[in-house]
C-alpha cells in the first residue's frame, strides 16, 4: 500500500519544494509555529517563533509540466507581532506567532489574522503593479521640485511597475486576554472571529477592535480549585451560532450562542470514558486535547491528544465514531517523554479536502496520514534525504516488537528533537504543507 | 503490593516529583512567563506522585514514620495493586477554604508539622522521612518577589504542604 488520500488507496505522494535553511543548527526564531492554507489554496501562510510571518503563492499550472501543480514561491514576508514586555506583571510577551487564520476573499486584497500570546492582529495583504507618474511638484524620487522650475501642469498617470506585495496591519485587537491566547477562529459570518486564551473565549467583530465579548469564562472564583484549561476552540464551518472548545482533561464541549450570551452551559459535551487499563502517572497529560478541528462538511470534528485522533460525530457525544493511534508505541515511554518535555508537545491535526483524510505529525519527522474509506493508514518522512523532485515517498514504519524488519526504524532510534508538530492540507487538492522545526516541506499528489 | 514493590512505586514516585519540581522552577524563567497549562498538568502529575508516595509508604510499614494525620486520598487498599486515582481537587480535606491567604495558611493547615512557620527553617536532624529530592536550602526571595511553589527546608516536610504551595503557584497567576 503505497500512500492514503482521497478516498483513493492509490494515492503516492512526492516531494515537491522544501522550504527554510538547510544547516542543521536551528535559529530559534526560524522555528515554525503555525501553518495554513487560504480558502483557495493559492496562498500559504507560516508563522515563526520570530514573530515573523511568510506567504507563499503557487505559481499558475504551466502547460510546459502538466503533471505538476504550481509550485509555491515566496509572495510576502513580514515582521507581524514584536516582542513586548507587560511592565505590571514583570513579564515578556513572546513574539511568536501562534495562530494564523486566513479570513475568505472578498476583493482583490487579502485578508489573515495572526495572533500572538496576547494580541491579535488583522494584516492587508495587497498588491500594486501600477505607480502614478508625473507629479507636477515632486520629482520621481520624492523630492519636491523648486517651484520656480515648474512652468507646466500635467496629469499624473498611472505606468506599470514591478509587482510590490504590501502587508498593512489594518486592526490591532489587543488587552483583551489575561492567559495565552492558543486559537483563534473566523466566524462562517465573515463578520466575527473567536479567540481563546486557558481560561477564557472572547468573541471579535472585525470592525471592532476596542471591544470584545467574553462568550466563555472557565475560571474559577478560587484559582486553587483549577481543574481544566481550554486548550483549543473552533467556529462551525456553516453555523454561525456554533462553536467548540476543548480542554486539557479531554472533554470537548459545544456551544451555541443563541442560547445565552455567556456560553458556559455548553450544549453538548463529548468525552470518552478513560480505559482503566491505561491508566498512569502521566494519564492526565496525555488526554488533553491539544487541537480540535471541523471538518469541511461539519458534521464531524476531529480532535488530538498525545497519542491519538479520534473523530466524533457531533450526534454522538459518548464515545468518538473513530480513533486512530498515532504513535502507541510511545505509551510505555511515557516516562521519559515527560523528563525531556516532548510529552507536553501539542500536535495539530488537518482534514482534506472531501474529510476522508486526516493527518497528524509525529516524532523523527514522521507524520501520519489516516484514510477513513478505506480504514489504511500510512506513515512518511519529511527529510532532506528524500527531496529530490517528485521523489515519491516511501511508507516507513516502526518496529515496535523484538525483531525490527529491514527499513524498519526502532523506537529506540527515533530522534525526538525532530517533530512535526504544524501541518495542512489544501482546501482542494492533494497537496500538504508539513514544517519540521525550522523547514516547511510541500508535497503533492503523483499525477500520471 | 507488598513491601518490595511500594519501596519501587516509592522511589519512582520520589523521582518523577523530583522531575516536576525542577520544571516548575525551570518554567519561572520561561520567556513569556508562567505557563497555566503546562503548570497545571505538572501539578497534577505531582499530585499523583505524592499519593502514591504517601500510599506506598503506608505499605512500607509504620519504620520511621511520622505523624500521617492526612487522610489517604486514594482509594487503594494496600492489597490492590492500582495506581490511585489523583483527586480532581486540589485541597486536602483538613484545609480549609483558602482565599488569598499568605505563608501563614501552612499553620493552620499542615498538622503534620506542628512547628510554626518562622521555627521551620531548621532542620530536622535525621528523620528518615526526609524527602531528600526537596532542596535543603528555602530559596532566596528577592525583594518584592511573590512565593511561587517554594518547597520548604523543613526536613519532615509533609508533601501535602508541597501541594498547597502548588495551589499558591497556580492562583498566582
Amino acid at each position: 500500500m503505497a500512500g492514503a488520500g482521497g478516498g483513493n488507496s492509490d494515492v503516492q505522494w512526492c516531494f515537491s519544494q522544501v522550504k527554510g535553511a538547510i544547516d542543521d543548527d536551528v535559529a530559534e526564531a526560524d522555528i515554525i509555529s503555525t501553518v495554513e492554507f487560504n480558502h483557495s489554496g493559492e496562498l500559504l501562510a507560516t508563522g515563526d517563533k520570530g514573530g515573523r510571518v511568510v506567504i507563499f503563492q503557487q505559481e499558475p499550472e504551466s502547460k510546459n509540466q502538466p503533471q505538476c501543480r504550481g509550485e509555491y514561491n515566496v509572495y510576502s514576508t513580514f515582521q507581524s507581532h514584536e516582542p513586548e514586555f507587560d511592565y505590571l506583571k514583570s513579564l515578556e510577551i513572546e513574539e511568536k506567532i501562534n495562530k494564523i487564520r486566513w479570513l475568505p476573499q472578498k476583493n482583490a486584497a487579502q485578508f489573515l489574522l495572526s495572533t500572538n500570546d496576547k494580541t491579535i492582529k488583522l494584516w492587508k495583504i495587497s498588491e500594486r503593479d501600477k505607480r502614478p507618474e508625473g507629479y507636477n511638484l515632486k520629482e520621481e524620487d520624492g523630492r519636491y521640485r523648486d517651484l520656480n522650475t515648474v512652468t507646466t501642469l500635467r496629469v499624473p498617470v498611472f505606468r506599470p511597475m514591478d509587482l510590490m506585495v504590501e502587508a498593512s496591519p489594518r486592526r490591532v485587537f489587543a488587552n483583551a486576554h489575561t492567559y495565552h491566547i492558543n486559537s483563534i477562529s473566523v466566524n462562517s459570518d465573515c463578520e466575527t472571529y473567536l479567540s481563546a486564551d486557558d481560561l477564557r473565549i472572547n468573541l471579535w467583530n472585525l470592525e471592532i477592535n476596542d471591544r470584545s465579548f467574553n462568550i466563555v469564562d472557565i475560571k474559577p472564583t478560587n484559582m486553587e480549585e483549577l481543574t481544566e484549561v481550554i486548550t483549543a476552540a473552533e467556529f462551525h464551518p456553516n453555523q454561525c451560532n456554533t462553536f467548540v472548545y476543548s480542554s486539557s482533561k479531554g472533554t470537548i464541549r459545544l456551544c451555541d450562542m443563541r442560547a445565552s450570551a455567556l456560553c458556559d452551559q455548553h450544549a453538548k459535551q463529548f468525552e470518552e470514558p478513560e480505559d482503566p487499563n491505561n491508566r498512569s502517572f502521566f494519564s492526565e497529560i496525555i488526554s488533553s486535547i491539544s487541537d480540535v478541528k471541523f471538518s469541511h462538511s461539519g458534521r464531524y470534528m476531529m480532535t488530538r491528544d498525545y497519542l491519538s485522533v479520534k473523530i466524533w460525530d457531533l450526534n454522538m457525544e459518548s464515545r468518538p465514531v473513530e480513533t486512530y493511534q498515532v504513535h502507541e508505541y510511545l505509551r510505555s515511554k511515557l516516562c521519559s517523554l515527560y523528563e525531556n518535555d516532548c510529552i507536553f508537545d501539542k500536535f495539530e491535526c488537518c482534514w482534506n479536502g472531501n474529510d476522508s483524510v486526516v493527518m497528524t505529525g509525529s516524532y523523527n519527522n514522521f507524520f501520519r496520514m489516516f484514510d477513513r474509506g478505506y480504514r489504511q493508514d500510512v506513515t512518511l518522512e519529511a527529510s532532506r534525504e528524500n527531496s529530490k523532485p517528485r521523489s515519491v515517498l516511501k511508507p516507513r514504519k516502526v518496529s515496535t516488537g523484538g525483531k525490527r524488519k529491514k527499513d524498519e526504524i526502532s523506537v529506540d532510534s527515533l530522534d525526538f528533537n525532530k517533530k512535526i508538530l504544524h501541518t495542512a492540507w489544501h482546501p482542494l487538492d492533494n497537496i500538504i504543507a508539513v514544517a519540521t522545526t525550522n523547514n516547511l516541506y510541500i508535497f503533492q499528489e503523483k499525477l500520471n | 503490593m507488598n513491601a518490595t514493590t511500594a519501596m519501587e512505586v516509592n522511589a519512582e514516585a520520589r523521582r518523577i516529583l523530583a522531575v516536576s519540581i525542577s520544571k516548575l522552577y525551570a518554567s519561572r524563567s520561561q520567556r513569556g512567563g508562567l505557563r497555566l497549562h503546562r503548570s497545571l498538568l505538572l501539578s497534577m502529575v505531582m499530585r499523583s506522585a505524592r499519593d502514591i508516595y504517601h500510599s506506598s509508604r503506608e505499605i512500607e510499614g509504620p519504620s520511621g514514620a511520622q505523624p500521617t494525620p492526612e487522610p489517604m486520598e486514594t482509594s487503594s487498599s494496600p492489597g490492590e495493586q492500582t495506581v490511585p486515582e489523583p483527586q480532581p481537587e486540589f485541597q486536602t480535606s483538613e484545609e480549609p477554604e483558602s482565599g488569598d491567604e499568605g505563608c501563614d495558611g501552612d499553620i493552620t493547615e499542615d498538622k503534620e508539622n506542628m512547628s510554626p512557620t518562622k521555627q521551620s527553617r531548621k532542620r530536622r536532624g535525621k528523620a528518615a522521612a526526609a524527602p531528600d529530592f526537596l532542596p535543603s536550602k528555602r530559596a532566596r526571595l528577592e525583594p518584592g518577589e511573590e512565593r511561587y511553589a517554594a518547597p520548604s527546608c523543613r526536613a519532615g516536610e509533609s508533601l501535602s504542604a508541597l501541594s498547597l504551595n502548588l495551589n499558591r503557584a497556580i492562583s498566582a497567576f
